[in-house]
């Protein structure tokens, strides 16, 4: 209840058009030249003071990337993204990794105050109980702290930037990186391989709960820079963790790019949680400028047991291509994903999941709600396939759609494939409009038109909201609201 | 409290005209019945005094408590507590009725610069009035309207209506699809409003709600006008001689 109230409070205190997140943080910077070649990947990888395998792998997914193009059967358009034209690296000067908070550089520490991201480790308050959340802060193109890695350690649970993984612990980054997105999966996860700068690496060993949530907080700042980052999160036999990451950009009138691979790994009776609250600048009322989200996220419930949930709220972005998939591999495993997309303005998303059934008794669950807005376009793209061996395999599938205004699109594009024939898919998919008899009757009741919009909104999509851990939940749905202001009308 | 005078109103998308000349008066305190035929401009005449976008007022006004209300938006004319109970409550799917509840109070507490409830004001309120209508809490956990029987729908539109304290209530056709019993949780939900300084106009086509509801006036509504007007007798003529011989006597 109260997050409605102060959903409506942020709603009218926002004038339309404005991105909270926009401003700029004057840092000196240190890049890499403009453009794309094998030593702009060898400068990255030495910047990151990489071991030779990793160049390597890098390289192969460069030449790889030369021969791959890019792909065009997402419903969005764009014009063609010129890859020479864009910095691969960019960090803050001095920073070539993530140091003691006493040595950041103040005008970053104050950019994540801004954000209302704790770089120092305190108890952040989450109404009466206080809950501990570890964040790794990303910067462009480098991680600048990751807290509570101590804490994290006594419990045996491995948290630092991927850079440092890859020289603290090569042995584990090299069995597990690129074994759900291979290298050659696709045109961004390729590209990524080659230049991925930084991310979060999770490492939760056999029987260990993790004790607090995690999360990477990813924050493009520089001019033309790409953001490539590569996450990878592993648990063990019987582990679980619970993650979030979180997103935002200046406001700039020409689009960024940004390109991510997020690698899940579950063994055995392991869980893994992955929320994301993508905030991305999304562009101006006129669809100039914003981000080109482009990003491949997988999941591999690797052992039997095991259970991968995906969690995302998208309000943010341009342009949002990107379908986080379950891989049910054990026997037994489950994958969900729950999703809210919110689009408005000129903002265009084709976003959804797969989930690949390949385990017998696997079951799947993918609840979809996207809401349309504005001139945007909003689409669901789902596949659920059962393999020949995946006996019982069970998926449920409930897309809802709901479009405010005429100007606006919504599009479903489920894809079911059966190989076996005791699988069980329930598929259910509804688009709705805001309907007259709806508003009509909350205006009534004196809640004036913008507040009966949130209402209705945070009704449509509470199903997945409370999907989120509690923290966030209420942060998501103001988000939600501010997104959608200006709609009406 | 409410003064209809000379009203002419059509359906805004296609120019029908619904409502032709009505005249209606409704004092401080009084149960004014409206009955009428089906299609005799009934619930088009709640929506125009709920302000609904879909209706254009053409000519006449609507003064409520000596005030134009004709150029006030719906929230606004709710929050100067212009109520309508509809005859379809309308279905708003993940939002607890609780929730809808607290947010139209305050919502109009708000428009009214009142300071917001507290919670506790805000559940005691809700207790009591739902303990009258026989409204569990459990109920009021569900979504709105949301797979409601008849009988919640209704007697939820009373509960709104007792917390919301409205000044004029418009009741349209709330007896439809209510079987006896409902009938009488909703009537007495009704009765316990009433009051020397609130008004209801009760828009029904059968007689048989105002057995329990009785009416101070009764005023026949046919094409767009009232045709005859009268005291609660007058709905008992109807039910037993029909509409027929009024609207005959009328043309």
């Amino acid at each position: 209840m109260p997050a409605v109230q102060e959903t409506i409070d942020q709603v009218r205190q926002i004038d339309v058009d404005q991105y909270k997140y926009g401003f700029e943080t004057t840092v000196e910077m240190e890049k890499a030249p403009k453009g794309l070649s094998e030593d702009i990947i060898r400068f990255i990888s030495a910047k990151k003071n990489e071991p030779d395998w990793m160049l390597e792998w890098r390289l192969g997914a460069y030449r790889r990337w030369l021969t791959l193009e890019e792909p065009a059967w997402a419903r969005v358009n764009y014009p063609k993204i010129d890859f020479n034209d864009l910095y691969y690296y960019a960090a803050p000067k001095n920073q070539s990794g993530p140091m003691s908070i006493d040595d950041v550089d103040p005008e970053i520490i104050k950019t994540y105050e801004k954000l209302g991201i704790p770089l120092r480790e305190q108890e952040i308050l989450a109404g009466v109980q206080k809950s501990k959340v570890a964040v790794d802060a990303v910067f462009d193109s480098v991680s600048v702290v990751t807290t509570f890695k101590e804490e994290l350690k006594k419990a045996g649970v491995i948290f630092m930037s991927i850079s440092e993984a890859i020289r603290e612990h090569p042995d584990l980054v090299k069995k597990y990186l690129g074994t759900v997105v291979p290298t050659t999966d696709n045109f961004y996860a390729t590209l990524n391989s080659a230049v991925f700068t930084d991310g979060s690496f999770v490492f939760v060993p056999k029987g260990v709960r993790c004790p607090m949530e995690l999360s990477t907080y990813f924050r493009i700042n520089e001019r033309d820079t790409g953001q490539f980052e590569r996450t990878l999160i592993i648990a063990e036999e019987g582990a679980y963790v619970s993650y979030l990451e979180g997103c935002t950009a200046p406001q700039r009138d020409e689009n960024q790019l940004h390109a991510a691979v997020v690698e899940l790994v579950a063994l055995d009776d392991a869980e893994i949680k992955y929320s994301t609250v993508q905030n991305w600048y999304p562009g101006d009322k006129d669809g100039k400028g914003g981000i080109y989200n482009f990003v491949t996220k997988r999941g591999d419930c690797r052992g039997k047991n095991s259970k991968i949930s995906w969690t995302q709220v998208e309000t943010g972005s341009a342009i949002t291509w990107k379908y986080p998939s379950c891989i049910l591999r054990g026997d037994n495993s489950r994958g969900e994903f729950y999703s809210i997309a919110v689009s408005n303005g000129h903002q265009q998303v084709d976003s959804g999941t797969k989930m690949i059934h390949l385990g017998k008794n696997t079951s799947s669950r993918i609840i979809s709600k996207g809401i349309a807005a504005g001139v945007s376009q909003n689409t669901y793209r789902g596949q659920v396939s059962t393999h020949r061996k995946a006996e019982n395999a069970r998926n449920f599938t409930q897309c809802d759609s709901l479009l405010i205004g005429d100007r606006c699109g919504a599009h479903t594009v489920p894809y079911i494939e059966a190989k076996n024939s005791t699988s069980h898919f329930e598929h259910e998919a509804t688009t709705s409009k805001i309907s007259e008899d709806q508003l009509f009757y909350c205006l009534q009741r004196g809640i004036p038109e913008e507040a009966a919009i949130a209402l209705i909104v945070n009704g449509f999509v509470k199903e997945v909201i409370q999907e989120l851990p509690m923290e966030f939940a209420v942060e998501a749905q103001k988000l939600i609201s501010i997104s959608l202001e200006g709609s009406v009308g | 409290m409410l003064e209809i005078k000379n009203l002419h109103a059509r359906i805004a998308e296609d120019g029908t005209e619904i409502i032709r000349g009505l005249n209606l008066t409704v004092r401080d305190g009084e149960v004014a019945a409206i009955m009428g035929p089906n299609g005799s401009g009934k619930s088009t005449l709640s929506y125009i005094l709920a302000g609904r976008e879909d209706y254009e007022v053409t000519e006449g006004d609507i003064l409520y408590n000596g005030e134009s209300i004709l150029e006030l938006d719906p929230s606004e004319r709710a929050a100067k507590g212009i109520f309508l109970a509809f005859q379809y409550p309308i279905e708003i799917p993940g939002v607890a009725t609780m929730q809808f509840l607290k947010v139209a109070m305050n919502e109009q507490r708000k428009a009214r610069g009142e300071d917001e409830l507290t919670t506790p004001d805000f559940m005691r309120r809700v207790k009591e009035a739902a303990a009258e209508l026989q409204i569990s809490p459990e109920m009021l956990r569900r979504p709105l309207n949301v797979g409601f029987s008849g009988g919640e729908k209704k007697r939820s539109e009373i509960l709104q209506m007792a917390l919301l304290e409205p000044r004029l209530c418009v009741l349209d056709e709330t007896d439809s699809g209510l079987d006896i019993d409902a009938l009488k949780i909703v009537a007495d939900g009704v009765n316990a409003l009433r009051s020397p300084d609130r008004s209801v106009v009760v828009i029904t086509h059968y007689q048989r709600l105002l057995d329990y509801i009785v009416p101070d006036t009764v005023h026949v509504l046919y094409k767009g006008q009232i045709i005859k007007s009268g005291d609660k007798t007058l709905a008992h003529d109807l039910e037993a001689n029909g509409y027929a011989d009024i609207i005959e006597a009328a043309a």
